[in-house]
């Protein structure tokens, strides 16, 4: 087991190598990096200032590799709107977005596996078909609409919640719906299917044949079981709950490194763009990493390879 | 999960009717439209639709510089299908080919084109498209070749499955042995094969580049702004809650009902095709 772990650790700096390649190739290279960063009242100075700072004069392999020197020292270059290295800018918003996709995943995990439960229990009955409807609907949303819709419902028309940004507990709980409305659906479904597939297995019989309760058996033989399945999903989910948190972020004036990344753009602070993907690309590597361990600690069959 | 309300061909009958029904308003764009959708009018600003106290003279209301709103969503969705239609064809061809590619040849050339497809997986699409659409600019092409490149994995995964299993069958072995050349097992015997599974998958795929394409526009990275985009219209709406809600809100609803159809015909084709398909996560 410590040797996966060992191999799976030496795994991520290639990972991140390609990220850092891929950022590389679309800001530097697929089109003229002078016009990526500048805008089109650039002075010469600027020009010939921004060319000395990306070595753009070098060979493009020397400035892959000068760009990859500069990331080993966390070093992504000074960030043009807020006058202060871009890596510092990035991390003061890394706190903001690590609650808001704690809180939504957590509240995507926990009504997902319930829903998906309690469809598996009841299959093709009421609940089953109206929670499983309204999943596959679910899919159909696009979930900064549905982020609009609570910012009607709850802040403009009950005045039940603020209509953004930060402050108090409350300012967190549509924000963290939202997010959470981009994996629910997933979630719900993925759970029904792999708890489907256990129910009729011989060691679900074998247990409610001695006489234990149904709920028993779902929580102690059935679950631990159909959990994997709802993991490595998640592993993979790790990407679309990051992009969740750019577009939530936007609707909900969320001061995190998503919409800090927009506004780059918008900026042309192209080295905080940077730091921004940088940080996204980590956390999911890492995530990922942390998911495939979850899955060895849940399941032991998996261990033995 | 097969209720007897929603049978496969009812699913395939009322998407596939929906939908039809949308593209030809999208065709029919210039007939149908009472107004043209950049025409501004500032005396008739923010008038609210028919149902709750506007006039008959602005069906669906009007926006911030008074443009109508219903003209503007007709024209909307020409560019949500153009869009969406040209990435999926795109971003399928990239896909198919790769898959074909990676499970007819196997070995080294499998390993370097399904690891990268993989390694992008784990990568957040949104994001690969954001960066293009920052450094390339949002027009209406870059943005088709950005979504493309963002999900042509999708396809290689399943094309690639595909046409590793097929290459065992007797049928393709036999081919081979009679010294069919490479291009004519692919063209004669993988395609055809492929092609109902690729049918369920491309469908489906239209509508998450739909859905992609008006995030992008919600974000500002669509086509400028102002350009007749649902996303568009439903960012410019968001701004203006207060004051004219039914803005943002006709343009979800006209994005959910086109994407929703477009679900429901997919996956009553994917039951069609295959009955033993089970609801699936996309």
């Amino acid at each position: 087991m410590l040797g996966y772990i060992a191999r799976r650790l030496a795994f991520l700096p290639f990972t991140l190598l390609l990220v850092a390649f891929v950022t590389f190739v679309i800001l530097r290279i697929t089109g003229n990096p002078i016009d990526i960063f500048l805008d089109i009242n650039r002075t010469p100075e600027q020009v010939a200032e921004l060319t000395s700072r990306l070595h753009l004069d070098e060979p493009i392999p020397v400035q892959f590799l000068i760009f990859l020197r500069d990331l080993l020292h966390g070093d992504f270059g000074e960030s043009l709107q807020f006058n202060a290295p871009a890596a510092e800018v990035v991390g003061e918003r890394v706190g903001a977005t690590l609650q808001l996709v704690s809180a939504g995943l957590g509240l995507a995990v926990l009504l997902g596996v319930t829903g998906g439960l309690v469809c598996a229990t009841s299959r093709d009955r009421a609940p089953d078909f109206v929670i499983s409807s309204i999943a596959v609907a679910g899919q159909s949303m696009p979930s900064f609409w549905l982020g609009i819709l609570l910012i009607e419902i709850f802040a403009l028309t009950l005045n039940w919640l603020p209509t953004s940004g930060t402050g108090s507990p409350s300012h967190l709980i549509l924000p963290a719906v939202t997010l959470a409305a981009f994996l629910l659906p997933n979630f719900v479904l993925i759970t029904r299917a792999s708890v489907l597939e256990l129910i009729d297995e011989q060691f679900v019989m074998t247990a409610l044949a001695k006489g234990l309760s149904r709920t028993r058996v779902l929580l102690t033989h059935v679950l631990p079981n159909a959990i994997n399945p709802v993991l490595s999903f998640l592993g993979i989910q790790v990407g679309t709950l990051m992009a969740g948190s750019i577009i939530t972020e936007t609707i909900f004036a969320w001061p995190g490194v998503g919409r800090l990344m927009i506004s780059s753009i918008f900026h042309r602070d192209v080295p905080v763009v940077e730091a921004a993907v940088f940080f996204v690309a980590v956390v999911i590597a890492l995530s990922n990493l942390v998911v495939d361990l979850a899955q060895m600690l849940v399941d032991p069959r998996i261990r033995r390879h | 999960m097969r209720s007897p309300l929603f049978g496969k061909l009812t699913k395939i009958a009322i998407g596939g009717a929906i939908v039809c029904a949308i593209v030809l308003v999208a065709i029919l764009a210039p007939y149908i439209a009472p107004y043209d959708p950049y025409q501004q009018n500032l005396a008739q600003r923010l008038k609210p639709p028919i149902w709750s106290g506007g006039t008959a003279a602005h069906l669906l209301g009007t926006d911030t510089y008074g443009r109508d709103l219903l003209s503007r969503l007709i024209y909307g969705s020409r560019l949500s299908i153009i869009i969406g239609l040209s990435s999926m064809a795109f971003s399928c061809l990239i896909g198919s080919t790769a898959g074909v590619i990676a499970g007819f040849k196997g070995g080294r050339i499998e390993q370097a084109i399904m690891r990268f497809a993989d390694a992008q997986m784990a990568f957040p699409d949104i994001l690969l498209a954001i960066m293009l659409v920052a450094a390339l600019g949002g027009s209406a092409l870059n943005l088709i070749i950005v979504l493309a490149v963002s999900r042509w994995m999708v396809y290689a995964r399943v094309v690639f499955g595909l046409t590793r299993t097929l290459r065992q069958r007797p049928f393709v072995e036999a081919a081979t042995l009679y010294g069919a050349r490479d291009t004519y097992l692919i063209g004669r015997h993988i395609i055809p094969q492929i092609v109902p599974v690729l049918t369920v998958v491309a469908t489906l795929q239209v509508a998450q580049m739909i859905l992609q394409e008006t995030a992008l526009s919600f974000l500002g990275l669509g086509l400028p702004s102002p350009t007749a985009t649902w996303g568009n219209i439903l960012a410019e709406g968001s701004g203006r809650l207060f004051v004219a809600p039914w803005i943002a809100n006709l343009a979800g609803l006209s994005i959910i009902l086109l994407v929703w159809s477009i679900n429901m015909f997919g996956n009553g084709l994917r039951e069609h095709l295959d009955p033993k398909a089970r609801l699936a996560p996309r």
